[in-house]
């Protein structure tokens, strides 16, 4: 018997009594399984190059990938603004995935509704079901906005949102004022990056340019504000609040465009509350006035930018700065746009984090990467480990362009350390094993699914990235901002020294390393 | 203070009428159908189900989909399973649910992988079969030792008029006869993850077993040659399942599906009975095997000592006197195991009041390892239920029961609220909702990361797992002291 009353065995361990090993060994009789020397065989040749080679030939199937498709980016996107309800127009199991997934992360409650359009609706189109759906969420939910954007099904057929939203204000699904921001939002283009532009756009436009003709556009008197747009971002509580304490410590009249730092982060304290924090809509209108808009994520937000630009604000688009120098040149850049001294306070955050660096370069120095994730993220994090020293050996984006490659390689060009690195945009995570095995690294940078990656080559993961489901709360801590970037640098420190403390643990073979000061 | 039945109805009654009055008129006529004071005398629940959902109502149920790639198709281990159309769905579905294999992930076995076409415009607009042949090449080059392949539709499959049967016939054909299951199960097909399954059945009929031929079985048939119907091994369900089985004296020589491989499938028609955990997913090819191969099927139940002894006694009486025999000896052998945990964690749950909303058949399986816990289940409802579920509901629940079909999240909350259960057990969309609201919870689909909870060493988890829900001590914080007054 496994089991024990007095203290209770998880399957971590249950299964691995001999009674769950015995019945493991006699299933493999009727699994037709594969004969150990082959099995280990064909392991072992997925580790080669020529293994390399053939995976790299793929043109069609796609393994493992590291990213998702619009309408996540699209929800995303929606959840930031005040009392909103992000309403998908297409099959309901896609909103399920996007609230499990975002729920996952942030193990927060992601509320989102679907116009569950079925084999009917793919045949005479989703009309009805966006006339019941807005009352329907209307009604029930009370929200200030509902923001709809489309599965690819509701895409593939054609259903035209303008169109469909108009008559559902003239059936009186929701009062004719009701705030409902559009956009199309195809899985089978770009990625959930794209998906978050794509909606970002919307929203200003419907607010900025008279809510699909229905008021007179906002004809724009420049003020002294300041629009911050985040980005896809699986650590927007964290950064965005750190990016609100770093304004206002200068003293910037600023307004965050998509503020998901409360909506993704309330508190238990017997009440849930569906809607909490967000962009006010009086903002989000309010924003035309801005006399700049930055974007912390330029590959989330072209079109964004383009529209804004065209709006008379002067745009500024990073690239999820990480680190010293890029915290400087947003720092910089918030200062010339506003012309606001960076206070005293952010110069000595800026020399402690420069202090930490010195302190423990010598531990990160040289040390070789592979790292991926969104465009945005692999370019901060590739520019922070070159400020560190370290070689960011392979630097993977599935969504990646090639105009993200040849930001990275530029990047890569700039430092002594990016010597021998290399850019792969619209490579995925089974690429990146082949990556591992012939050109192995020290540490890999990636979010919870690189656990596979660590698994099969052993190659130490530090999970910076998006989802992370299997580590709790760190998107409760910030990557931007010279605090930010000690938060990283400690991440990134802890494993290497937890790694080699697990490498130099062995009594009395290897232990005369394993130091108690390093 | 308790409720007395008459006024227990009265309140559920009541909180019916008040979810249903802020839906406009015709939604709130299709919600009242679902939703009902489940009366002792009658032979169902008195809901309507199977039934599309309203548009907006945030439903939690899923899609086609989820239902065949997700649940039928997902956990076969030797096979390769490709989200077929664009990237997000196996993205969002990728090694989520837990269902546990042993093997070489990438070599021999594929589950907690996502191969996916990764549809673009391009192939929306000329189509995706000359795409998918290619893949299926890559796919065998790569993973020369996959046993099987099978295509899992997404929506915009069946809307461009691809052909993937045809595919799969020809690419069946190079590749000497290798098994290549189209799957139609496109997401906006049906009302929920139901006919998802439904599809995926009928897929194994079509494409494994009449297309797949006759096969030389594996091994000698014995008369106690059982098959696993409708456990997908969520934490290991389905060891925690099979080691009583063998324990008892039966042989189990297929999984369906968790840890499963073809060849499993492929066997079963050798089945001397085919035992059918989870009714919803799975009776569709159970009641298929019944007619074209005569092999039985018997529905049980692994959750809490009460309902796994007598399920082990079902089963058994299929068989003769020594598997009978072997059932009481098996039941024995964990009395005292089980006499162990109800001793400890009884007397810390003993009347504690739970909410469920799950799907397949949770919503009624596991009331009585909650009733083994002296726990009481005051409300259940089913995502993607059929009518059969229902009447089989009623063996379970008591009288005066709140039932609540595909309930949507506003539903869900104000039910809870006023009904003020000691824990609520549904999905990781509803799991924070409730915390933050102050009332314990487990996720039921997933055993919260948890798990086994079937059979008896499963059945030890589950009480540790409700009573460490219930008696969090972080339950007694929600409230700062300075404001516990209001």
């Amino acid at each position: 018997m496994s089991q024990n009353a007095d203290k209770v065995v998880d399957h971590f361990s249950l299964f691995r009594s001999p009674e769950y090993m015995g019945m493991f060994e006699n299933k493999k009789a009727f699994e037709n399984a594969v004969p150990v020397a082959d099995l280990q065989k064909a392991a072992d040749w997925t580790k080669t190059r020529e293994y390399r080679e053939l995976n790299f030939a793929r043109e069609a199937l796609v393994v493992n990938p590291a990213k998702a498709c619009q309408p996540l980016g699209a929800v995303f996107a929606a959840m930031g603004f005040e009392g909103t309800l992000p309403f998908v127009h297409g099959s309901q199991g896609c909103v399920a995935y996007y609230r499990s997934h975002f729920s996952r992360h942030f193990k927060e409650p992601t509320s989102c509704v679907s116009s569950s359009m079925t084999e009917d609706a793919a045949v005479f189109g989703g009309l009805n079901n966006m006339i019941d759906g807005l009352a329907n969420a209307y009604n029930l939910y009370k929200p200030k906005m509902i923001a709809v954007s489309t599965t690819c099904m509701a895409e593939v057929i054609g259903d035209d949102l303008n169109a469909f939203i108009k008559t559902a204000k003239e059936k009186g699904s929701v009062p004719q004022e009701f705030d409902v921001p559009f956009t199309h939002t195809p899985a089978f283009v770009g990625s959930h990056v794209t998906g978050y532009d794509n909606t970002m756009k919307s929203i200003l436009e419907h607010f900025w340019d008279g809510k699909s003709g229905t008021v007179a556009p906002l004809e724009r008197k420049a003020c002294e504000s300041i629009n911050i747009i985040g980005g896809f971002d699986g650590y927007a509580i964290g950064n965005i609040r750190e990016l609100k304490r770093l304004l206002s410590s200068m003293g910037v009249d600023y307004t965050i465009l998509g503020d998901t730092s409360d909506v993704w982060d309330t508190p238990t304290d017997g009440q849930f509350r569906m809607y909490d924090g967000g962009t006010t809509l009086a903002d989000a209108a309010a924003a035309v006035h801005a006399k700049a808009t930055i974007s912390m994520q330029g590959f989330c937000t072209p079109k964004t930018l383009a529209y804004v630009a065209k709006k008379g604000h002067e745009v500024a688009a990073f690239n999820h700065p990480m680190g010293v120098a890029a915290t400087d040149r947003f720092l910089m850049e918030v200062a010339r746009l506003t012309g606001r001294a960076i206070p005293e306070d952010l110069t000595r955050e800026r020399g402690r984090l420069v202090d930490a660096i010195a302190d423990s370069s010598a531990h990160i120095h040289g040390k070789r990467f592979a790292l991926y994730g969104d465009p945005d993220l692999t370019l901060g994090l590739t520019g922070f480990l070159l400020e560190l020293g370290a070689e960011p050996v392979h630097i993977l984006a599935t969504n990646g362009t090639p105009e993200w490659e040849a930001r990275v390689q530029a990047l890569l060009d700039s430092s002594p350390f990016g010597k021998g690195c290399h850019v792969y945009p619209g490579r995925d995570l089974w690429h990146m094993r082949s990556l591992l095995f012939t050109e192995p690294v020290d540490f890999l940078i990636g979010n919870t699914y690189g656990k596979f990656l660590e698994r099969d080559t052993r190659t130490p993961l530090i999970r910076i990235g998006f989802p992370i489901f299997d580590r709790h709360h760190h998107h409760r801590y910030p990557l931007w901002g010279y605090q930010g970037a000690m938060n990283t640098l400690v991440k990134i420190l802890d494993k290497i020294f937890d790694v080699t403390d697990a490498d130099t643990s062995n009594p009395g073979k290897t232990d005369y390393s394993f130091d108690i000061i390093r | 203070m308790d409720l007395t039945l008459d006024e227990v109805k009265a309140r559920n009654a009541d909180v019916i009428s008040e979810a249903l009055s802020v839906y406009p008129d015709k939604t709130a006529k299709k919600r009242a159908k679902h939703l009902n004071v489940y009366e002792g005398d009658k032979p169902d629940c008195g809901v309507k189900s199977n039934i599309k959902s309203v548009p907006g109502v945030m439903t939690i149920r899923g899609c086609a989909y989820a239902g065949s790639k997700g649940v039928v198709w997902g956990p076969i281990k030797d096979m390769v399973h490709i989200s077929h159309g664009p990237v997000g769905c196996g993205q969002y579905s990728w090694a989520a649910r837990r269902n546990y294999y042993i093997g070489v992930t990438g070599v021999d076995t594929f589950v907690t992988m996502q191969f996916t076409s990764d549809f673009q415009e391009k192939d929306i607009v000329f189509g995706g079969d000359k795409k998918l042949d290619k893949i299926l090449d890559e796919v065998q080059r790569l993973f020369p030792l996959n046993h099987g392949i099978t295509i899992q539709s997404e929506c915009p499959i069946g809307l461009i008029g691809d052909d993937i049967e045809a595919v799969a016939k020809r690419k069946s054909k190079e590749l000497g006869g290798k098994t290549i299951v189209p799957v139609r199960c496109e997401g906006f097909r049906g009302v929920s993850q139901s006919l998802g399954h439904h599809i995926a059945n009928d897929a194994v009929r079509d494409w494994v077993f009449e297309k797949g031929g006759d096969k030389a079985p594996l091994f000698e048939s014995t008369p106690y040659d059982v098959a696993i119907i409708g456990d997908y091994n969520i934490g290991g369900d389905a060891w925690s399942s099979r080691i009583l089985l063998e324990e008892m004296g039966l042989r189990v020589i297929a999984q369906w599906s968790g840890d499963g491989s073809l060849a499993e499938l492929e066997n079963t028609p050798k089945a001397k009975l085919n035992i059918l955990h989870c009714y919803r997913s799975m009776n569709y090819i159970s009641r298929y095997m019944e007619e074209k191969f005569g092999i039985p099927w018997v529905e049980y139940n692994f959750f809490g000592p009460s309902k796994v002894a007598e399920s082990l006694r079902a089963i058994a009486s299929h068989f003769d006197d020594r598997i009978k025999e072997g059932a009481e000896r098996v039941i024995a052998k964990y009395k005292p195991l089980m006499d162990a945990v109800i001793a400890k964690y009884r007397p810390r749950l003993e009347g504690k009041k739970v909410m469920l909303y799950v799907g397949g058949l949770r919503p009624r399986h596991v009331i009585g390892a909650y009733e083994d816990l002296g726990m009481e289940v005051v409300g259940t409802g089913y995502e993607f239920g059929h009518n059969d579920d229902y009447q089989r509901t009623t063996h379970y629940v008591k009288d005066g029961t709140l039932i609540y079909d595909d309930v949507t999240g506003y539903e869900f909350e104000k039910f809870v609220d006023r009904l003020k259960p000691d824990l609520v057990g549904s999905g990781i969309k509803e799991k924070y909702v409730f915390q933050k609201m102050g009332v314990p919870f487990r996720q039921m689909h997933s055993w919260d990361y948890s798990g086994p909870y079937h059979g008896y060493d499963g059945f030890a988890i589950f009480a540790r797992d409700m009573d460490m829900a219930i008696n969090n001590p972080v339950w007694g914080l929600t409230k700062a002291p300075w404001n516990a007054g209001r």
